[in-house]
């Protein structure tokens, strides 16, 4: 069990350090607030569940040992969450993806309390945080699938290079696949077909962009253990 | 992009309160948008997002005609009564 609290932590972890790259990026002051909100929610999941995973180690480790002092090999999250963020359209469909897979994900958990009700307590929190998140991404996906030509071009663009990714997070996805097939449809965007299936995230095994977020995550604290604001 | 005025009702309030505007394409992403920038620590209960160009104002050069005849009629007020002993919220 306490592997998989960590791939969850892992995935919050990883895609609030992408998120948080847009802070003071977004197109707009109004988007730029919203992403450093959903940055800040997944990063408030992610220390709970890391210092789940820790308290359960032997022996135990902190929330920061975890998110510092791991290198690329030991991390859990899927591939998807360390992708470039790309343009705004390639970061729309990574967090469409992401929110259609942690808020059900995170609904069976907080259901759950009987076999676990450490984590049960932290997916209730933040399932709701999670139906925003999908919720924002699909008003973005349908505003740009069914927007102008060029906002179409570049949200099927985007849907069609993270969609192999998406294969990692399940052995199979029906309730995913209608929530994602739902908003593909309203923003008149194709669903791509199945054939690449990148993979190993869960094992370690990670793309190149992986190294590279971790260096400038991870460099404050390497330099300065211990350090406090 | 069109600006979009935003009104909260507060927790506590019976009224929405005009809090300050966004910028948006469309209404459903301006409630969006209003939540993000002005609800984040709690404010409200309640939205509301108005199309800027939709309100009819008051204008500065009319202050004096609008406003200024209201002042000096105290009688308006209802300062002139006793207000019975043990009466509640007055």
């Amino acid at each position: 069990m306490s592997t998989d609290v960590l791939a969850l932590g892992d995935d919050a972890l990883i895609a609030a350090q992408r998120l948080a790259e847009w802070c003071s990026r977004g197109p707009d002051l109004e988007e730029d607030i919203a992403l450093t909100n959903i940055a800040l929610d997944q990063l408030g999941a992610a220390r709970l569940l890391l210092g789940l995973a820790g308290s359960r180690e032997q022996p135990a480790r902190t929330e920061d040992e975890l998110a510092f002092l791991r290198t690329d090999r030991e991390f859990r999250n899927c591939l998807m969450v360390e992708l470039p963020n790309g343009d705004f359209a390639v970061t729309m469909a990574k967090l469409l993806f992401l929110a259609a897979y942690q808020k059900p994900l995170y609904e069976e958990l907080a259901a759950a309390s009987s076999d676990d009700p450490e984590l049960a307590a932290i997916a209730a929190k933040a399932v709701k945080e999670s139906a925003y998140h999908l919720d924002h991404a699909a008003l973005w996906t349908v505003r740009l699938g069914d927007g102008t030509e060029e906002s179409h071009r570049r949200m099927q663009n985007a849907v069609d290079e993270i969609w192999p990714y998406t294969h990692e997070l399940f052995e199979s996805h029906p309730d995913w696949l209608s929530t994602v097939d739902e908003v593909l449809r309203e923003s008149t965007l194709e669903r791509p077909a199945d054939g690449w299936r990148p993979t190993g995230g869960r094992d370690g095994v990670h793309t190149e962009h992986l190294s590279r977020l971790l260096a400038e995550m991870q460099v404050l604290h390497r330099a300065h253990p211990g350090v406090t604001w | 992009m069109a600006l979009w005025e935003v009104f909260i009702r507060p927790r506590r309030g019976l009224a929405h309160s005009h809090v300050g505007s966004v910028h948006a394409a469309d209404a459903q992403t301006a409630l969006r948008n209003a939540r993000d920038v002005y609800t984040r620590r709690q404010e409200g209960v309640s939205i509301w997002v108005v199309p800027a160009a939709e309100i009819t104002a008051s204008s500065p050069e009319e202050k004096d005609s609008f406003f200024d005849p209201a002042a000096d009629k105290v009688y308006r007020h209802p300062t002139f009564y006793q207000v019975p002993e043990g009466a509640p919220h007055i």
